[in-house]
């Protein structure tokens, strides 16, 4: 029996976490210094939406932006936008994704860098190029302000691809798609079915996020939506900045909210161990 | 019983599927990228010529270039090492876990936070009317009086940074959960001090990723239009606002050579996309 | 007190759960002990606290007479092999195994000399410049060892390390792990929950469960006399028969109809139902041994050295291991047979 000697032990394993304390310490100070950074600029902006009466803090602000007359004109013109480019996006994309993971496996490279030309092309340029190929005849599409909105969701489906071909594929990834066509086949199964039954169900939650991020793309899109002439929240935002006091803040706040809540549907979908 | 027979070479079916993606890809981004690069090689009588490529010394252009370039190089190192520092705080830190996740969703968010909004925002917070100006006010500091402006070189990259922290966060975090725990443990059982495994095991391994997305901020921010239009207007001489006034009018008195800044533009995204995907594959072996 | 490692009294708790509890061992200079047990029996828990990477929550843990239980994992000069190898990926084999001797600040040429001493005793002698990334499983693990022995450490320890590998693999680098601790004589730890490994390379055994030690000693010892019926159960194969007490002084039993006798003491009064215990080895289908029990075989697999009989008895199950012999003729399901085994091969638990 030896008699153990327990104060020594203590100062010790205190001893041992100091360096995990000064660690946490300067982990804190990071934190707190960039939280004012993100969050001064949406509170001060926040504050600013308050303050459109005079000497009182209300939402006059936002009434005033949610009745401005070209307010919701602007709005629902971007949501549709963002709803046709999400669905011409599914639309091509889901049937390449799926191609190119089962069929044609040698086409990959050459879709996935398709896919990140957006990246590699700016929106400026972008439009810029448009212009001048749709622009002229004999393939004029700036024509009226109708074609020129086809050629402006047609650019979103486009800028959307590296995202939605991401989702998608990860998505068919996830669910294993080649062992569960295999399956569906040897129990018979046609590829109408096989779509119907397998493919789509499996894939909801990686759709709902492809359409999501396109969502939170085209919204508020100012580049092309500018040059192309269009009258979508994009430049409805811009034209309010310079026009108007206290609207634009409420708008900001507006615009945040709207980012996030399509953002924090994302996560919440895509949370693991969620069955999809 | 029908025996097996050699299918045909070339099966339209088996190509159904990506027909529309390769067609729709090369009407609106291949086609009109191929069209400028073709007019920018084009001279004033027609036929194909390098003058346009040789007028990018241009001042006007040659100063917006520069200024694009030091705006994405400042906010790429600044945004890389604050979200670096930023990613290590939430994973590695020690602080408690939703941090992280609130963290995650947020830089989902702020990323995508680009733009007007982004813009008005900050005209509220550090404009001349905005919420700290008046806070510094308050306490006796004039600062547009001292020659700061939120309109400016450096007021633009406070808004970068905006996004590009986020999105330096949101690529980063990955990265730190490949940093395995057994690495630390076995550098520390060969006797390493924490600053010793963090020199020589850790930092290493993490170079590829941090270096790369660094890379990717850089481009980032050189291709952004809209939050520099949005706070700015044609203020500064950047090459994306520059690209802007030549499609509405030919600033530069001369098309070829707007077409030849576009592809100068597209040539430095593609450089710096490739260096992302090289590192970022180096990184990925190393960190699984 | 006197053992080169000694844990006298070790306790972790995790969060209120018990992970080990009265950890007590003494272990000889140059001696190889394993630490075996299932998942969660707190083996690895034990060998991290040896390891410096997690403090007791009591007790103490003392290396060649110094107190090391809370010094740091930094301080310890210990060498540890981890499972997933751990090799640094931005380092090549030299500098990886050069890791430990860089940071005690030796000597470049005393490195080198030392580096290649290593990939020497490793069998490696050209991967000196290579990538983890470039060498097998098993080159990686032989890389590992070399690292944590390059510092020359007072004790080996080994987390599992031949887990991830291929069976083939697994049993060459066993024995290259065995001669390199021979050759070295250095003391090691080694955390296997394989108890073919633990029976072929210790010295000694410890059998964990729940946290707790069931039993300590050399390897035909823990096979042959397990202390308890977690030992008995967990190394190597059993058969367990439910059988009711007789004569507790004469050692009989019975199962069914029939009586069986042990020269292994009994404790249980006559007429207490308790569990006989053998090994299907002793077991042969004849009558041969002293006892005799008949049964119909159930079935018959045949595992290439050994066929493995089960026979349903009178009460029970027994399984028998036969050698294989070339012109071995195969029982078959649904034959009558006969079994039998001798009174000391079997023994009686509660």
């Amino acid at each position: 029996m030896t008699i153990s000697a327990p104060p020594i032990p203590v100062i010790e394993t205190e001893a041992e976490q100091a360096p995990a304390k000064r660690s946490r310490f300067w982990a804190w100070v990071i934190l707190i210094i960039t939280a004012l950074y993100f969050l001064v600029p949406l509170g001060a902006t926040f504050y600013w939406s308050l303050r459109a009466e005079a000497d009182k803090l209300g939402f006059e602000a936002y009434r005033r932006l949610f009745a401005d007359s070209n307010f919701w004109p602007s709005f629902t013109e971007s949501v549709i936008n963002a709803i046709a480019a999400i669905f011409l996006s599914l639309l091509i994309i889901v049937p390449t994704a799926y191609w190119v993971t089962l069929r044609l496996p040698k086409l990959r490279p050459v879709v996935e860098f398709i896919t990140l030309l957006p990246f590699v092309i700016p929106a400026v340029v972008l439009v810029f190029a448009l212009l001048r190929l749709y622009g002229r005849p004999p393939l004029l599409l700036t024509a009226t302000y109708d074609s020129s909105r086809v050629l402006l969701v047609c650019a979103y489906t486009a800028l959307s691809f590296p995202y939605m071909f991401r989702s998608v594929d990860n998505g068919l990834r996830a669910m294993d798609v080649r062992s569960l066509t295999e399956a569906a086949q040897s129990l018979g199964a046609g590829w109408p079915t096989i779509l119907r039954r397998v493919i789509f169900p499996n894939l909801r939650v990686a759709l709902l996020s492809g359409a999501l991020l396109t969502f939170a793309i085209v919204i508020g899109e100012l580049t092309i939506a500018l040059f192309l002439a269009q009258q979508t929240f994009g430049p409805y935002m811009a034209n309010l900045t310079r026009s108007k006091v206290y609207e634009p803040s409420a708008m900001a706040i507006v615009a945040f909210a709207l980012t996030w809540a399509a953002m924090g549907t994302i996560a919440l979908i895509t949370r693991p161990g969620k069955r999809g | 019983m029908g025996g097996a027979r050699r299918p045909p070479l070339f099966q339209f079916g088996r190509w159904l599927g990506v027909v529309p993606f390769f067609v729709f890809s090369g009407l609106f981004l291949i086609g009109p990228v191929v069209v400028l690069a073709y007019r920018s090689l084009e001279g004033p009588d027609g036929g194909l010529t390098l003058d346009n490529y040789r007028e990018l010394t241009n001042p006007t252009v040659l100063a917006s270039y520069g200024l694009s370039i030091r705006i994405s190089l400042t906010t790429a190192v600044l945004g890389g090492l604050i979200g670096f520092f930023l990613a290590w705080a939430v994973s590695m830190g020690g602080l408690p876990r939703p941090f992280r996740s609130g963290l995650t969703t947020f830089s989902g968010v702020a990323s995508n936070f680009a733009g007007v909004p982004l813009a008005a925002a900050f005209i509220f917070t550090l404009g001349r009317i905005g919420a700290i100006t008046a806070l510094f006010e308050l306490i006796g500091i004039d600062i547009y009086g001292a020659g700061f402006t939120l309109y400016s070189y450096w007021g633009l990259t406070i808004v970068y940074l905006f996004f590009q922290i986020p999105l330096m966060v949101l690529v980063l975090l990955p990265a730190l959960d490949g940093l395995k725990q057994d690495w630390r443990e076995a550098a520390e059982n060969l006797g390493a001090t924490p600053r010793q495994y963090w020199r020589r095991v850790a930092l290493p391994i993490l170079l590829p990723s941090i270096l790369g997305t660094m890379i990717l901020l850089f481009g980032n921010a050189f291709g952004a239009h809209a939050t520099a239009y949005a706070l700015t207007g044609g203020l500064l001489n950047l090459a994306t606002l520059l690209i802007g006034q030549q499609i509405s009018g030919d600033v530069l008195n001369n098309p070829g050579l707007g077409y030849a800044v576009a592809m100068g533009m597209v040539f430095i995204m593609a450089l710096s996309i490739i260096l992302y995907s090289i590192l970022q594959r180096r990184s990925e072996r190393w960190l699984g | 007190m006197t053992g080169f490692l000694s844990l006298e009294n070790v306790r972790k708790e995790f969060n209120g759960v018990v992970a080990v509890e009265s950890f007590n061992l003494e272990v000889e200079p140059g001696e190889f002990v394993s630490f075996l047990g299932p998942s969660g029996c707190g083996k690895t828990t034990t060998l991290r606290m040896v390891a410096g990477f997690e403090p007791p929550t009591s007790g103490t843990i003392r290396l060649a007479g110094e107190d090391v239980t809370y010094a740091k994992a930094n301080e310890r000069n210990i060498g540890m092999v981890f499972q997933s190898y751990a090799l640094f990926p931005n380092m090549t084999v030299a500098d990886n195994i050069a890791f430990g001797l860089r940071v005690r600040k030796e000597e470049g040429a005393a490195r080198g000399e030392r580096v290649a001493e290593l990939l020497d005793l490793i069998h490696l002698p050209d991967k000196a410049k290579a990538y983890p990334n470039e060498l097998s499983g098993g080159q990686q693990q032989r890389v590992a060892l070399a690292r944590a022995l390059a510092i020359r450490p007072q004790l080996l320890l080994l987390d599992e390390p031949l887990s991830a590998l291929d069976a083939k693999i697994r049993d060459d680098l066993r024995a290259e792990i065995r001669r390199i601790q021979r050759q070295l004589n250095i003391t090691t730890i080694y955390v296997t929950h394989d108890q073919e490994e633990a029976l072929a390379l210790s010295d000694r055994v410890v059998v964990m469960s729940k946290g707790q030690i069931e039993q300590v000693g050399e390897p035909f010892e823990i096979y042959n006399n397990p202390a308890t019926g977690f030992v008995a159960s967990f190394v190597g194969q059993l058969n367990r028969l439910p059988v009711t007490v007789v004569d507790p002084a004469l050692g009989r039993v019975r199962v069914g109809r029939s009586e069986i006798r042990t020269t292994s003491l009994i404790e249980s009064p006559a007429g207490a139902e308790v569990s006989l215990m053998m090994r299907p080895e002793e077991v042969t289908l004849d009558a041969e041994e002293e006892n005799v029990l008949e049964g119909t075989v159930e079935s018959v697999t045949f595992l290439g050295s050994i066929v493995r009989v089960q026979v349903a008895v009178d009460g029970g199950r027994l399984t028998a291991d036969l050698f294989n012999e070339r012109l071995l003729v195969l029982p078959v399901a649904g034959d009558a047979t006969q079994l039998s085994f001798p009174s000391h091969a079997c023994w009686v638990m509660v």
